[in-house]
C-alpha cells in the first residue's frame, strides 16, 4: 500500500465544493438521567435536570470537576441513553428516537480512542466515518473517498493519510479522530475531553480548529473540557456542572464568577476580565 | 487512498481458489498408490462431466473413493475453523482468539461425545450437540473472561485455556470410562483427525458451512468498525449487539460443524486469519472469504503431510497444525506484550 502514497492526492478538492450540512439546533429541556450498577440497586449517579440550547456556528463548552456528569450529559446528547425526564432535540427531533444510522449522520461523538486491534492506515480509519451512509456490505465510493480526503484536509492532516494509526503522535491522532467524525458529515459535533493528552500547543490548536469549524463550516460544536481558560477564550457559551447538577448556563463572562468557580473546583481562584469581555482564571495566593 | 473494491475481493478469492486447486491436485497425487498428475486431471474432468466409463476403476477408487472425500472434508473443516477464528477475534476483540485456544473446540467435542453416548444413531444429532457445546463454552469463557464488566484480554485467554484443559480432562474421563463404546479414539477428539469419514452427507455439511460463512459475511463492514472499538462503532451507527449475536452464533455453528466431523483441530483459526491479514490487510470484507479459502488450503496441505511424512503410519492432522500454530501463537503473544 505504501507504493500508493500520495496517489489519492488529486481527490482532495477545495472544502467548499461539497455540500455540507448546516449546523444543528440543539435543545435540552429539563433532561435528567440516573444510572445504577444493576436494575434493582440504588442509582450510582444522578444527573439533575439540565436545560440549555446550542445553535449553528456556536461552540459550547461543558465544564465541571471530575464526576460532575459531563460525560454522562454528552452521552445523552449523543442519544446513547434516553433521558429519564425532559427532552433533548436536534432540529426538532428527539435524539434517542432516531435510528442508529440517521443519528450517526447527524451527530458525531468524539471520545478518547480505544486501542486498535489490528494496524490501520489513517485513510482507512477516516473512511469509516462514511459507514452511516452505506448499505450493508457496500464498498466505499469515489464520493466517500472525496469526503474522507476533505475531512483530513479540514483538520490539516492530509499529509498523514498513508501513515499507520499507531505511529501517530497524540496531537496527530486527535486530528485524525476528528477527521473521521467530520467524514460523518454531522451537523452536531460532540467532543469528550479532546484536549486530555495534548500539550499546551496542541490544546490551543485543537480549540482554534473547533472554533473555525463552527465559524466557517457552520457546525454546532459541544466540547467537554477541563481547560477553563481555553473554554473562556474560544466558546460562546458555558454549561457548568457540579455533582450532577447544572449550576449555570451563559457566556463565559456570565458564568466565570470567582465565588462560584471556587466552590465548584474547590481551589482558590481569581477571575480577571480581559479586553473583549473574555474572562481569565488564575490561581490565587501562595499554594 | 485506495479503498477495497468488490473486484479486488473477487480477484484475490479467485487466486486463492487457484492455489486451493493446486493443493488438491498435489494431495490427490500423494499416497501409497502412485498416480500421475495427468491421470488425476483426466479422472477429475471425466468424473465432473459424468463419463465414469472412461476412468480406470483403480483410479476411480483412489481419487473418488479414497482421497477426494477426505480432501473435501479437509476443505470443509479448514474453511469452518478459519472463519470461526476470524469471527472470534473480532467478537472478543482479541487477536489470539481461536476456537481451540478458547476451549470452544473442546466444548464442541464434549457435546459430540455426549450425543454419541445418548443418541448414537440420530442423524444430525452430533452436529447439533457439537454446536450446543460450542455455544455454551464460548458463553462461559466470555463471562469468565470479564473483569469489572469489561472483557479483559489476558483474563479471557486464561479463562479459555483453563476451560479447554478442564473440558479435555472431562473428555479423557468419558473416553476411558466408556471405552467399550464406539466413540472414535481419544486422539480424534483431542487432536483432530480426518481419517474417519463422517456419518452424514457431506453436501448437508457444506450447506451449513455456506450458511455460517455467509451470515458472518453480512456483518463484515460492522466488524471492521467493532475492531476499532465497540463504543465508536455504536456512535457510527452499528447495531453492536445484533452483530455480536450473529457472529457468536455463526462462529459456534462453524466450530461445531468442524469438530463434529474432525475432532478438535487446533490453531487453524488463529494461523489463517493472521496470515491473510499479513497478506491482504485486516478488512473483514476480504478477510472472511480469504480466511475460508486459506483455511481450506492449510488443512489440505497439513493433512497431506500428516498422512505422508511418516507413511505408512498416519499422524493426526491436528498434530501438524499444532506444530505450525503453537510457534505463531507465541510469536503473536510476545509481539503483543512488547
Amino acid at each position: 500500500m505504501s507504493a500508493l502514497a500520495g496517489s489519492g492526492a488529486p481527490l482532495v478538492q477545495p472544502v467548499t465544493s461539497i455540500s455540507k450540512p448546516a449546523g444543528a439546533r440543539l435543545i435540552v429541556e429539563q433532561a435528567s438521567y440516573a444510572y445504577s450498577a444493576t436494575d434493582r440497586s440504588a442509582p450510582k449517579f444522578t444527573l439533575g435536570p439540565a436545560s440549555f440550547e446550542a445553535h449553528p456556528r456556536e461552540l459550547v463548552a461543558i465544564l465541571g470537576p471530575n464526576a460532575s456528569g459531563k460525560s454522562t450529559l454528552l452521552t445523552l446528547l449523543a442519544g446513547l441513553h434516553r433521558p429519564l425526564s425532559g427532552r433533548i432535540e436536534v432540529d426538532g427531533t428527539e435524539v434517542s428516537l432516531l435510528d442508529l444510522r440517521t443519528r450517526a449522520q447527524r451527530i458525531a461523538l468524539v471520545q478518547q480512542e480505544s486501542e486498535l486491534l489490528f494496524p490501520l492506515r489513517v485513510w482507512e480509519y477516516v473512511l469509516q466515518g462514511r459507514y452511516p451512509y452505506g448499505r450493508r456490505l457496500r464498498f466505499e465510493s469515489a464520493e466517500d473517498c472525496l469526503l474522507a480526503g476533505n475531512a483530513l484536509a479540514q483538520v490539516g492532516a492530509d499529509k498523514l493519510r498513508d501513515r499507520w494509526m499507531d505511529q501517530l503522535s497524540g496531537g496527530e491522532k486527535q486530528r485524525v479522530i476528528l477527521a473521521r467524525s467530520l467524514a460523518q458529515q454531522p451537523s452536531l459535533l460532540l467532543l469528550d475531553e479532546p484536549t486530555q493528552h495534548l500539550d499546551i500547543g496542541g490544546k490551543v490548536e485543537l480549540l482554534r480548529r473547533l472554533r473555525r469549524l463552527a465559524d466557517e463550516s457552520r457546525y454546532t460544536v459541544l466540547v467537554v473540557t477541563h481547560e477553563l481558560n481555553l473554554a473562556a477564550e474560544f466558546s460562546d457559551r458555558i454549561v457548568l456542572l457540579h455533582k450532577g447538577k447544572c449550576l449555570r448556563v451563559g457566556t463565559p463572562a456570565e458564568v466565570y464568577e470567582r465565588g462560584l468557580l471556587e466552590e465548584v473546583f474547590e481551589a482558590p481562584l481569581e477571575v480577571e476580565m480581559r479586553a473583549g469581555g473574555r474572562p481569565r482564571v488564575i490561581l490565587r495566593g501562595n499554594y | 487512498m485506495r479503498p477495497l473494491t468488490s473486484r479486488r475481493v473477487l480477484w484475490i478469492c479467485a487466486a486463492l481458489l487457484g492455489v486451493l486447486f493446486l493443493a488438491v491436485v498435489i494431495a490427490l497425487r500423494m499416497g501409497a498408490y502412485p498416480i500421475s498428475v495427468g491421470d488425476i486431471v483426466m479422472t477429475l474432468v471425466n468424473g465432473a462431466i459424468g463419463r465414469r466409463e472412461r476412468i480406470p476403476s483403480e483410479f476411480w477408487l483412489v481419487v473418488f473413493g479414497l482421497r477426494l472425500p477426505r480432501i473435501a472434508l479437509g476443505i470443509l473443516v479448514g474453511a469452518a475453523l478459519s472463519t470461526a477464528g476470524a469471527g472470534f477475534q473480532a467478537l472478543l476483540r482479541n487477536p489470539l482468539a481461536d476456537p481451540y485456544v478458547l476451549g470452544v473446540s473442546s466444548g464442541a467435542a464434549l457435546g459430540a461425545i455426549l450425543s454419541l453416548v445418548a443418541a448414537p444413531h440420530t442423524p444430525g444429532a452430533i452436529q447439533a450437540a457439537a454446536f450446543a457445546g460450542a455455544l455454551a463454552t464460548i458463553a462461559a469463557v466470555y463471562f469468565l473472561g470479564r473483569r469489572g464488566g469489561q472483557i479483559d484480554s489476558a483474563t479471557l485467554l486464561l479463562a479459555g485455556i483453563v476451560t479447554a484443559s478442564f473440558l479435555s480432562a472431562v473428555i479423557m474421563f468419558l473416553m476411558t470410562t466408556l471405552s467399550g463404546r464406539d466413540l472414535r479414539g481419544m486422539a480424534f477428539w483431542l487432536m483432530g483427525d480426518l481419517a474417519s469419514p463422517p456419518a452424514v452427507d457431506l453436501r448437508w455439511l457444506y450447506f451449513l458451512l455456506i450458511v455460517g460463512v455467509g451470515s458472518m459475511y453480512t456483518t463484515a463492514s460492522d466488524l471492521n468498525l467493532i475492531l476499532t472499538g465497540e463504543q465508536e462503532a455504536r456512535h457510527l451507527g452499528v447495531n453492536v449487539s445484533r452483530v455480536k449475536m450473529v457472529v457468536y452464533v455463526a462462529a459456534s455453528v462453524l466450530t461445531g460443524l468442524a469438530v463434529s466431523v474432525s475432532g478438535a483441530i487446533g490453531y487453524v483459526g488463529l494461523l489463517v486469519p493472521h496470515l491473510m491479514r499479513m497478506m491482504f490487510g485486516s478488512d473483514y470484507r476480504l478477510l472472511i472469504p480469504a480466511s475460508a479459502i486459506g483455511g481450506a488450503i492449510l488443512i489440505v496441505i497439513a493433512d497431506t503431510l500428516a498422512r505422508t511424512v511418516v507413511a505408512p503410519t498416519e499422524l493426526p492432522v491436528g498434530a501438524m497444525t499444532a506444530l505450525a500454530g503453537a510457534p505463531v501463537f507465541i510469536y503473536l503473544m510476545r509481539r503483543r506484550v512488547r
